[in-house]
């Protein structure tokens, strides 16, 4: 009993001393992470830890103005939750003292813990989430993906550089928000390039149709470089098969909708050879990217997701700013206001995404990775494609 | 709109009326028999596909795939479409035992409904076992693309028309020439008085049952081929509108639910390039998206003008060639 006492005594008083509150030294930088560790999606919880550990291990330290800091994590669970996002995100503001906070990762969480972030005056990056209402009229909040509108460039210039396309076809789904926004974004940002009327083919269907043949001879016949089809995963098979039976043998291309679910396993030999625009690809990837993954994969024995990418950009940008203060005042206040400003003011972040600039909004113009599904069905790195 | 243009619709058209068709006539049939409409008929179309996907995949187990198969695609395929018809048709027997025959004597509305609910138990159980994912059909023929002077025609696309006008010939012939047939007519003219001289009312409706799901069953499997991604509730829509292409020929006609069901194909497919036109014409900005509104329009208009559909009578619902 006595020593069961003393052994408690003991653990408190290491508790105590090990812990952050207590020790926080000047010459350690805290960042804050309110990720799902639990919880319906725990996967990307655990690429978020994965990716951040990772970059801890590489770069424990960072030199301010001449002065070492050391850097220290703190992982919070949300649960997946909104609710439990907005405890995990005022802990680490309020008792941990973070300087900064990376996450949390999915709309439904980002968008409610960004006001707490903004409201503490603290910068926060969400890697992931594309809901503009994340980071609208938040100065302190930014995001490490582009938004859903972004694509429809993107995909415009790649269709006029890459195969050199003046007429482009369009085929979406009218009755669902995504693909008919990113429609309509495409065929702006075309018939910018092109002048009016360069989209010949502005073909529409409703959910779950499943015959686009008659859509399909009136694209051919307007005699289109190439069709858009900003559908998802279930849908491209059927449209992709309508295209070749009816004799359209131009580029099809599609946006990062096409990534989502198990297109290859739906779409099988028809898909290959087709292209679409996404956050990231794993396959065929150079440079820092590729060692990245390396990297990551004899780590953890997976692929990296986009999800660990883009927690891994976000960090690198955190980073960075805190570098481009000039000094941090020890006034976790003041200093949480600098780093936010010298977010706000980065240009052309190297990334393994991207190069990225923040935009007023927070939200990052940074270039799309243009995917070829290549010959043995995978999703490999084609082009970096900007706006 | 251009010869090759006109061609390439009607093509589509054809494959697309087909797929009405085959399921329209399980509609005309039970109908004409039972004076009531199957309504789990689109959901059993939908189980005939699934079938068909499980009985190709294990023949395709069994047999190899690619160049090591033992026999040709196309062989698999006809016993795929054989072995799932049969299949099918006990479903079909099942639902007419479980749901129709208790109820013979029930309110027509009870009856009516009772299809909705199976169709209902259907989809959920596709789900419950199955998961509700999309799955993808096997192609068991090599897809082949011809182009016939700018019009493009496939070698399942003309495999889909020529078997289903086969399926419909034989019905044709089998309801016109066989004893059974014969019963079956005399059935549709009259149930009450055609049981007292010893054909055997049970009987006639299982094989009405059967015969319409074998149809539906072989239509969820060109179905398949040609349009690759099943999902639980493919039948729904689907099912309406052949039910629709069955009502347009004149409720009990096989003739009339054959050629209602290419001719709602036609009307469908050939409103996109009306549409088409008329924005061109008049420099509207109408979306393809309103092809049903207009589609359906149409066949309402059309309605209007013959209530009993194209080759209906008043009154009469006795099954009719």
């Amino acid at each position: 009993m006595r020593k069961g006492l003393l052994l408690m005594v003991t653990l408190i008083g290491l508790g105590l001393a090990l812990s952050p509150a207590a020790g926080a030294a000047n010459d350690v930088i805290r960042l804050g992470f309110p990720i799902p560790l639990t919880g319906e999606n725990p996967d990307v919880g655990a690429s978020s830890k994965n990716a951040a550990e990772m970059y801890l291990k590489q770069v424990p330290t960072v030199v301010v103005a001449g002065k070492t800091y050391a850097l220290k994590f703190v992982y919070e669970d949300n649960e997946f939750k909104a609710e439990s996002a907005v405890k995990a995100i005022t802990k680490l503001i309020t008792e941990e003292e973070v300087l900064g906070v990376i996450g949390p990762q999915a709309s439904a969480q980002a968008v409610p813990a960004g006001e707490v972030a903004n409201n503490y005056a603290t910068p926060m990056i969400s890697p992931w989430s594309t809901n503009p209402n994340t980071t609208l009229n938040r100065p302190y909040v930014f995001r490490g993906c582009f938004l859903d509108p972004f694509q429809g460039p993107v995909a415009a210039n790649f269709a006029t550089e890459e195969f050199g396309a003046k007429k482009a076809a369009v085929l979406y789904d009218i009755a669902s928000d995504y693909p008919k926004g990113l429609a309509e974004f495409f065929k702006q940002a075309f018939e910018k390039i092109h002048g009016p009327g360069a989209v010949v083919a502005f073909e529409s269907f409703t959910t779950g149709d499943k015959d686009f043949s008659a859509q399909m001879a009136n694209i051919v016949a307007s005699g289109a470089d190439i069709l858009f089809t900003p559908q998802y995963y279930s849908e491209v098979p059927l449209i992709v098969r309508a295209a070749k039976e009816n004799g359209f043998s131009k580029p099809i291309m599609g946006s990062d909708s096409w990534g989502s679910g198990d297109l290859m396993g739906l779409c099988g030999d028809d898909c290959k050879g087709l292209f679409f625009s996404t956050h990231y690809a794993a396959a065929g990837a150079q440079g820092a990217t590729k060692a990245f993954i390396d990297q990551y994969s004899a780590a953890y024995g997976k692929t990296p997701d986009d999800v660990a990418a883009l927690t891994w950009d976000s960090l690198g940008l955190m980073i960075q700013a805190i570098q481009n203060t000039g000094g941090l005042s020890g006034d976790i206040k003041a200093d949480r206001t600098k780093v936010k400003d010298a977010l706000a003011a980065i240009k052309d972040y190297p990334g393994i995404t991207g190069k990225m600039t923040f935009t007023p909004e927070g939200d990052p113009i940074k270039c799309a990775v243009v995917v070829k599904i290549n010959d043995q069905g995978q999703f490999a790195f084609h082009k970096s494609v900007c706006p | 709109m251009n010869l090759n243009f006109f061609m390439q619709n009607l093509i589509n058209a054809l494959q697309w009326g087909s797929f009405y068709a085959l399921i329209a006539l399980g509609y005309s049939m039970v109908y004409s028999i039972l004076m009531l409409f199957n309504f789990a008929h689109g959901d059993i179309f939908m189980v005939g596909a699934y079938i068909g996907l499980g009985v190709s995949l294990v023949l395709l187990k069994i047999v190899g795939s690619g160049a090591a198969a033992l026999v040709p695609g196309w062989v698999v395929l006809v016993a795929t479409i054989l072995i799932s018809m049969f299949l099918t048709a006990f479903v079909g027997i099942i639902v007419e035992r479980v749901g129709y025959r208790p109820l013979r004597d029930a309110p027509r509305a009870s009856a009516a409904i009772t299809g909705l609910m199976i169709g209902i138990i259907l989809e959920t159980s596709n789900i419950l076992f199955l998961g509700g994912q999309r799955l993808a059909f096997p192609q068991l023929i090599e897809s082949q693309t011809y182009n016939l002077g700018g019009v493009f025609i496939t070698n399942k696309k003309i495999m889909i028309v020529l078997v289903s006008i086969g399926l419909m010939t034989t019905l044709h012939q089998f309801v016109t020439r066989s004893r059974w047939g014969m019963a079956m007519r005399a059935m549709a003219y009259d149930f009450v008085v055609v049981p007292l001289v010893g054909v055997p009312l049970n009987t006639i409706a299982v094989m009405t049952f059967a015969i319409g799901s074998a149809l539906a069953a072989a239509a969820g499997i060109l179905f398949g081929l040609a349009y690759p991604v099943l999902d639980p509730y493919m039948g729904v829509s689907f099912g309406w509108k052949a039910f629709v292409a069955a009502i347009l020929g004149g409720r009990g006609s096989i003739m009339g639910a054959c050629i209602a069901g290419f001719m709602l194909g036609f009307i469908e497919i050939m409103t996109v390039p009306g549409i088409q036109i008329v924005n061109r014409l008049f420099e509207l900005n109408i979306g393809s998206n309103l092809r049903d509104l207009i589609a359906y329009s149409i066949v309402l208009a059309i309605l209007v003008f013959r209530p009993h559909g194209l080759f209906g009578e008043p009154y009469s619902a006795k099954l009719r060639l």
